[in-house]
C-alpha cells in the first residue's frame, strides 16, 4: 500500500480537520511508516477466523421504555459556545 | 499521614484521629507546593474537595463510613466530574465545566470519597509519555527528566510523588499499567467490563476500561471495590455479583503456576529491565510458585492491531467534538464546514489528529477489509492465543515496559517508538483480560521497574494476592523518591 | 421509445415508543427547543447509548406481519458523517444484520392485487433539526428529535408506477397503524418517504441509474416528485444524455425535484459496527409472544371480508386500510346480520364523507356503531327508504335525539307506507287521474310506468315503500 498527499488530504477532510499542504506532507511520512507497522499483521492466515468486535462474548441488553429524564436545558447549555432562545447556533446550514 | 497506606488512614479517619477535612488539606497543601514541578494535576478545587470532606466527616461521625470515606483520591481528568473542568488533556474541552458524573465518580461520591483534583494525562489518553497533554508534560518524580509514563502520567506521578493517597486512570492498550511501571507504583486494568465507562470520555471503545493505580496491592483491592461494579448506563457493563478484591490478600502462593509467555522474553526487553524481572521471578519462586512456559504466538501483532483498532474507533469517538454544543470552537470561519475543520484542527493536538486520520483511513471504503476486519480477526487470533495459554497456568507474567522511563523528548517525535511502548501490555487489553504493574525494582539511572501480571478473565482477586504476597517480602512498592518526604 | 419507470421507496417510520431509542429523554412532539435532549442525546463526552426495548418489539411487529425473518443477533452500526443536527459526528443505524430481512406486502391497485418484496427494516435513530430563521446569519439546532426510534422499511425496486408507489406508501401507512407501532403522523414526519427512481426501456431487464429523492412527507408530494422525475429522466435519456446518480429534494412549491449539494454522495461513511453497543439477540420465546399478539393483520382481513362477506375487492380494501375503519365496519355488522353490503355502503359513503367534511378520525365519529346498525335495520325492513335515512343520518350526526334513529323517524314522520291497501288505493286514484298514461304505457311506452310510480310517490309525499308501489303499480296494469 503506498498513501499518497491527496489520501491524507481525502481522510483529512473525511475527519473534518483543516489541513495545510506542508501538513498533510508531514503527516504523509508518519503515516506511511506507521502502515509499515500495521501492515505485519497481513501475514496471518485468519480465512476462518470471526472478526471479534467486542471484548466479552455478552449480548446486548435492553432497557424499559421508561421516561427517566427531564429538561436540564439550561444546565447543559451552560457549557455551549453559542445559543439562543434555547437552540445552539451554528453558522447557516445550507440545505 | 502522607505516606499512609489506604487502610492506616481509614483506621486513623475511623478513630478519629484525624479528619477528612485535615487529610484533604495536607494534600492539598502538598498539590500546592509540589505540583508546579510533577504537573501531575490540571485542575485543583479547594473550595469542591473540602466540601466533600466536610460531607466526609459527617458521614463519618454518623458511623456510616465505608472504607474509604473521607480519603482523597485523584481522578483522571477523563472522567467527567459534576462542576469540574473536564479536559481530557484536551484544548479542545480546555472550557468545558461537566454538567454531569462519570459512573466511577458518583461511586467514589456515593462512599463520600473526596475528588482531590483531576490528573493529567496524554490528550484524549493518546500517548505512552505524558507529553501529548494540551496542560504540558507531566514528570516522572523518580526523575523529573523522564516521562511518567501514559496516558494515565498525571494519576502515576500523583501517586508515586504522595500527591494523593491513591488514584484513578484509565487503560486502552497499557494506559494504567505503564505509568504505573514507570513510576514505581502499582495498577491495575480490571478484565473489560467490570468498570462502568459511563462519563468516560472514549477513547476505544471496546478496549477502554478504567482501573486504579496505588502504592500497594492492598490499596488497589479497596479501591477496585469502589471502582467496579455494575452501570445500567454502559451496555457493555457487565453484570455480576460485586466482588470483596481483598479476599485472597492472603493466600499463599504454593502451586501457583506462573506462565511465562515466551515471546515477551525473547528479545524488545532492555537488560536493565529483564534482569529486576528475572529477580522478582526468582521471589515468587522461593514464594512457592512454579514457572510454565507459555506461547501467545500472535501477540507479536498486538501493536499493529491495536493501531488499527483504536484509531478506527477513535475517529468515530471523537467526531463529537464540533464546537458546536460544548468545547473548542474556532474564533472566525468562513461558514459551517469551514468552523469544523477549524475548530477541530485548533482543538486536537498532533497526535489525536494523527490517530483520527489513521483510524478514517482504515475505516474508508475500500481499505475497511484489509484493515478493520482484518485487525477484529487477529484480534481475535490474540485471545484465543491467552484462552489456549491459561489451560497451563494461572496467572502470566512478564515486563510491563520494554525499557524504564524515557527522557521527555526522547520519542515524542517518533509516533512508532512510543507505540512500541505498549508492546506487552496491548495484548491483554485486546483480549479484554485483567492487566497490572507492581514496582519490581530499578533499572537504568535508578529508574523503576514494573512487572507485568495478567491473569484471566474475572481473576483480579487472585492477580492482587499475587501482588501482595510478593510485597510482603519485598519493599519495591514503599521506595520513595529523593525529596519526597 | 416506450419506457418503464422502477420504483423503490425507503420509509422512516417513527416508532410509538415513550423515550428514546438510547436514551430516557421523551419523544413527544411540540416540545420547547432542546428540553427533550439529554447528556445522550447531545453526545456529552462519555454518555453511552442503551437500547430501548420498545423500539426492538415494534420492529419485531413489524418483521412478523411482513412475514419477514427476525435475525438474532443483529447489528447496530456507526454511519459516520459531520451535520450539526447529528450531535455524535455519526448515526446509529444497522448495515450489516439488519434487525428484519426480507417479507412482502401485497397491495391492491384498483381490482388487481401485486406483491411488493421488502428487502430489510433496520432500526436506526433521528437526527434534530436545524432551523433556518435567522439568527443573526446563522442557524438554531434543536436536538429533540435527535435519537428518536426510528424503522427504516426498505422496498426493492418493484414499484412501475407512481400510483403503485403511492398505494405501496399508503399500505404500509395502514400496517404500521394497524399494528400500533407509528402513528403515522405524516405532518409531524413520524412516516417519512424517500423514492428510489429510474427508468429503463420497456422490456429491459437491467435498471438504469436511479435518483434518491428524499423525505417525502405527503402520498400526494410522492406521486408527483416520482411523476416529475421520471419525466425528468426520460427527458435526459432521450436527448442523449445519461443519469447522474444522485440524491434529489422534491420542492412542492415549484413541484419538481433538484439535486442536493454532490458532497452528500460523494461521503463515505464508514459503517463499523458500535462498540458501545452489543449484538442484540432476539429470543425465540420473544417472537413467538409478540406473534400471539398481534391482531388480525389488515391482508388477511380483507381477504375474509370478501370470501365471507361477498364484497367487491374495492370495498374490502377500504374498510381495511385503517384498523379503526374495520373495526367500525365489523362492530355494525355484528348488530346487523347479512348486511355487509349496506353496512359497507354506508361507512364508505356518508359516514366516510362526512368525517372527511368534518376532518375527523372514525375514532371520533359522533354516531356509534350500534346507532348507525339501529338506522340501517330501518332501512332493511322497510320501515323507512333510502332517502329518509339520510335524513335521519343528518340528524343523528348533529346529535338530536340521543342519535336514536326510531325516535328521529318517529318524529320527523319518516316512517314509509308499507301497508298494501293503503298502497292500492293510492295507486288506484292514480291510475284513474292519469288515464292517457295508462293508455300510453299499454301500448309499450316503458316511459310511462315511470311518471305513474313519481305520481304515486308523490301522492304519498314520498313515503310510500317504493318497491311495493312498483309491486302494485304492475300488477294493476296487467289485468
Ligand atoms: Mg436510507
Ligand atoms: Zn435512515
Amino acid at each position: 500500500m503506498t498513501l499518497s498527499v491527496n489520501d491524507v488530504k481525502r481522510i483529512a477532510d473525511l475527519a473534518c480537520i483543516e489541513t495545510s499542504e506542508s501538513e498533510a506532507q508531514a503527516t504523509l511520512g508518519q503515516l506511511a511508516d506507521i502502515f509499515k507497522l500495521i501492515e505485519t499483521m497481513q501475514v496471518v492466515d485468519t480465512s476462518s477466523v470471526e472478526p471479534m468486535s467486542h471484548a466479552q462474548d455478552v449480548v446486548q441488553r435492553l432497557r424499559e421504555d421508561k421516561i427517566t429524564e427531564s429538561d436540564q436545558r439550561d444546565l447543559y447549555q451552560s457549557v455551549a459556545p453559542q445559543t439562543e432562545a434555547g437552540l445552539y447556533l451554528v453558522p447557516k446550514v445550507i440545505e | 499521614m502522607f505516606n499512609a497506606s489506604l487502610k492506616q488512614l481509614s483506621t486513623q479517619l475511623a478513630e478519629r484521629k484525624i479528619s477528612s477535612v485535615e487529610l484533604t488539606k495536607e494534600f492539598l497543601q502538598r498539590i500546592k507546593t509540589l505540583n508546579a514541578e510533577y504537573n501531575a494535576f490540571i485542575t485543583v478545587n479547594e473550595a469542591l474537595s473540602l466540601a466533600q470532606a466536610q460531607n466526609a466527616d459527617q458521614i463519618i461521625a454518623a458511623g456510616q463510613a465505608n472504607k474509604l470515606t473521607g480519603i482523597p483520591i485523584a481522578q483522571k481528568d477523563i472522567f467527567c466530574a459534576k462542576d469540574w473542568l473536564t479536559t481530557c488533556g484536551s484544548k479542545m474541552l480546555s472550557n468545558f465545566v461537566s454538567p454531569y458524573d462519570a459512573g466511577v465518580i458518583e461511586r467514589f461520591n456515593q462512599i463520600g470519597a473526596v475528588n482531590i483534583g483531576k490528573t493529567n494525562m496524554d490528550e484524549f489518553a493518546m500517548g505512552s509519555s505524558n507529553e501529548t497533554s494540551f496542560y504540558g508534560p507531566v514528570r516522572n518524580p523518580w526523575d523529573v527528566a523522564a516521562v511518567p509514563g501514559g496516558s494515565s502520567g498525571g494519576s502515576a506521578s500523583a501517586v508515586a510523588a504522595r500527591l494523593a493517597p491513591a488514584a484513578t486512570g484509565t487503560d486502552t492498550g497499557g494506559s494504567i499499567r505503564q505509568p504505573a511501571a514507570l513510576c514505581g507504583i502499582s495498577g491495575i486494568k480490571p478484565t473489560y467490563g467490570l468498570v462502568s465507562r459511563y462519563g468516560m470520555i472514549a477513547f476505544a471503545s471496546s478496549l477502554d476500561q478504567g482501573g486504579p493505580m496505588a502504592k500497594s496491592a492492598e490499596d488497589l483491592a479497596l479501591m477496585l471495590g469502589v471502582m467496579t461494579g455494575f452501570d445500567a448506563r454502559d451496555s457493555t457493563s457487565l453484570q455480576r455479583d460485586s466482588e470483596d478484591y481483598t479476599r485472597d490478600l492472603e493466600k499463599p502462593l504454593s502451586g501457583l503456576r506462573i506462565g511465562l509467555p515466551k515471546e515477551y522474553f525473547a528479545k524488545g526487553m532492555s537488560k536493565d529491565v529483564e534482569c529486576a524481572v528475572e529477580q522478582a521471578l526468582d521471589e515468587y519462586r522461593k514464594l512457592g510458585a512454579e514457572m510454565v512456559e507459555v506461547s501467545l504466538p500472535n501477540s507479536q501483532l498486538s501493536i499493529p492491531v491495536y493501531y488499527v483498532l483504536a484509531p478506527a474507533e477513535a475517529s468515530s469517538n471523537l467526531s463529537r467534538f464540533d464546537g458546536v454544543r460544548y468545547g473548542h470552537r474556532a474564533k472566525s470561519y468562513d461558514d459551517l464546514n469551514d468552523m469544523y475543520r477549524k475548530s477541530r484542527a485548533e482543538g486536537f493536538g498532533a497526535e489525536v489528529k494523527r490517530r483520527i486520520l489513521i483510524g478514517t483511513y482504515v475505516l474508508s471504503h475500500g481499505y475497511y477489509d484489509a484493515y478493520y476486519i482484518k485487525a477484529q480477526k487477529v484480534r481475535r487470533l490474540i485471545t484465543q492465543d491467552f484462552v489456549d495459554a491459561f489451560k497451563q497456568c494461572d496467572i502470566m507474567m512478564g515486563p510491563t515496559s520494554p525499557t524504564v522511563a524515557f527522557n521527555i523528548g526522547e520519542k515524542s517525535s517518533d509516533p512508532i517508538q512510543m507505540y512500541l511502548s505498549d508492546i506487552y501490555t496491548s495484548a491483554a487489553s485486546l483480549a479484554g483480560l485483567p492487566g497490572m504493574s507492581v514496582p519490581i525494582g530499578f533499572g537504568d539511572k535508578n529508574r523503576p521497574v514494573g512487572l507485568h501480571i495478567i491473569g484471566n478473565y474475572f481473576k483480579e482477586a487472585q492477580m492482587l494476592n499475587v501482588a501482595h504476597q510478593y510485597q510482603l517480602v519485598t519493599d519495591w512498592h514503599q521506595r520513595l523518591p529523593t525529596g519526597i518526604d | 421509445m416506450q419506457w418503464e419507470i422502477v420504483i423503490g421507496i425507503e420509509t422512516h417510520a417513527q416508532l410509538t415508543t415513550q423515550s428514546k431509542i438510547f436514551s430516557g429523554s421523551s419523544i413527544a412532539y411540540g416540545a420547547k427547543p432542546n428540553t427533550q435532549a439529554n447528556t445522550v442525546d447531545l453526545a456529552l463526552p462519555g454518555v453511552l447509548p442503551v437500547l430501548n426495548k420498545g423500539a426492538v418489539e415494534r420492529a419485531i411487529k413489524l418483521g412478523l406481519s411482513v412475514g419477514a425473518k427476525i435475525n438474532s443477533p443483529s447489528i447496530f452500526a456507526r454511519k459516520n458523517y459531520f451535520y450539526p443536527d447529528l450531535p455524535k459526528g455519526y448515526q446509529i443505524s444497522q448495515y450489516e444484520l439488519p434487525i428484519v430481512e426480507g417479507g412482502c406486502i401485497k397491495i391492491q391497485t384498483g381490482e388487481t392485487e401485486k406483491t411488493i418484496h421488502l428487502t430489510r427494516a433496520h432500526l436506526e435513530e433521528d437526527a434534530g433539526k436545524s432551523l433556518h430563521e435567522d439568527f443573526q446569519g446563522m442557524s438554531g439546532i434543536d436536538l429533540n428529535r435527535a435519537g428518536t426510534p426510528l424503522l427504516e422499511i426498505v422496498t426493492e425496486p418493484d414499484m412501475r408506477s407512481s400510483t403503485e408507489a403511492v398505494v405501496y406508501a399508503k399500505t404500509l401507512h395502514s400496517l404500521v397503524r394497524w399494528i400500533g407501532i407509528c402513528d403515522g403522523n405524516m405532518q409531524e414526519g413520524s412516516f417519512r418517504c424517500d423514492a428510489n427512481v429510474s427508468v429503463r426501456p420497456k422490456g429491459s431487464e437491467t435498471l438504469g441509474t436511479r435518483c434518491e429523492i428524499k423525505n417525502l412527507n405527503s402520498f400526494r408530494f410522492l406521486e408527483k416528485a416520482i411523476d416529475f422525475e421520471a419525466r425528468r429522466q426520460i427527458e435526459i435519456l432521450e436527448d442523449g444524455g445519461s443519469i447522474r446518480q444522485e440524491t434529489r429534494l422534491y420542492d412542492a412549491n415549484k413541484d419538481e425535484t433538484r439535486s442536493m449539494r454532490s458532497k452528500e454522495d460523494a461521503n463515505d461513511y464508514r459503517y463499523f459496527p458500535d462498540p458501545d453497543l452489543l449484538p442484540l439477540e432476539i429470543a425465540e420465546s420473544w417472537v413467538n409472544q409478540l406473534n400471539d399478539a398481534l391482531p388480525e393483520l389488515p391482508e388477511a382481513r380483507r381477504s375474509r371480508y370478501m370470501t365471507d362477506f361477498g364484497l367487491s375487492a374495492y370495498d374490502a380494501t377500504v374498510l381495511t386500510s385503517a384498523r379503526e375503519i374495520a373495526e367500525y365496519f365489523e362492530n355494525t355488522l355484528e348488530r346487523l346480520p347479512g348486511q355487509a353490503k349496506l353496512c359497507a355502503n354506508w361507512i364508505m359513503g356518508e359516514i366516510s364523507g362526512r368525517l372527511n367534511k368534518d376532518d375527523t378520525e372514525i375514532t371520533a365519529c359522533p354516531i356509534s356503531p350500534t346507532q348507525l346498525a339501529a338506522l340501517l335495520s330501518r332501512i332493511s325492513d322497510g320501515t323507512i327508504s333510502g332517502k329518509a335515512a339520510k335524513i335521519v343520518f343528518e340528524s343523528m350526526w348533529n346529535g338530536e335525539l340521543d342519535q336514536n334513529a326510531d325516535a328521529i323517524i318517529e318524529a320527523k314522520g319518516l316512517k314509509q307506507i308499507s301497508d298494501d291497501g293503503a298502497i292500492e288505493k293510492m295507486v288506484d286514484e292514480v291510475l284513474a287521474a292519469n288515464a292517457q298514461q295508462v293508455a300510453d304505457y299499454r301500448n309499450g311506452k316503458e316511459k310511462a310506468f315511470n311518471s305513474l310510480v313519481g305520481q304515486v310517490m308523490k301522492a304519498t309525499k314520498g313515503k310510500a315503500n317504493p318497491m311495493q308501489v312498483n309491486e302494485i303499480l304492475k300488477k294493476k296494469l296487467q289485468t
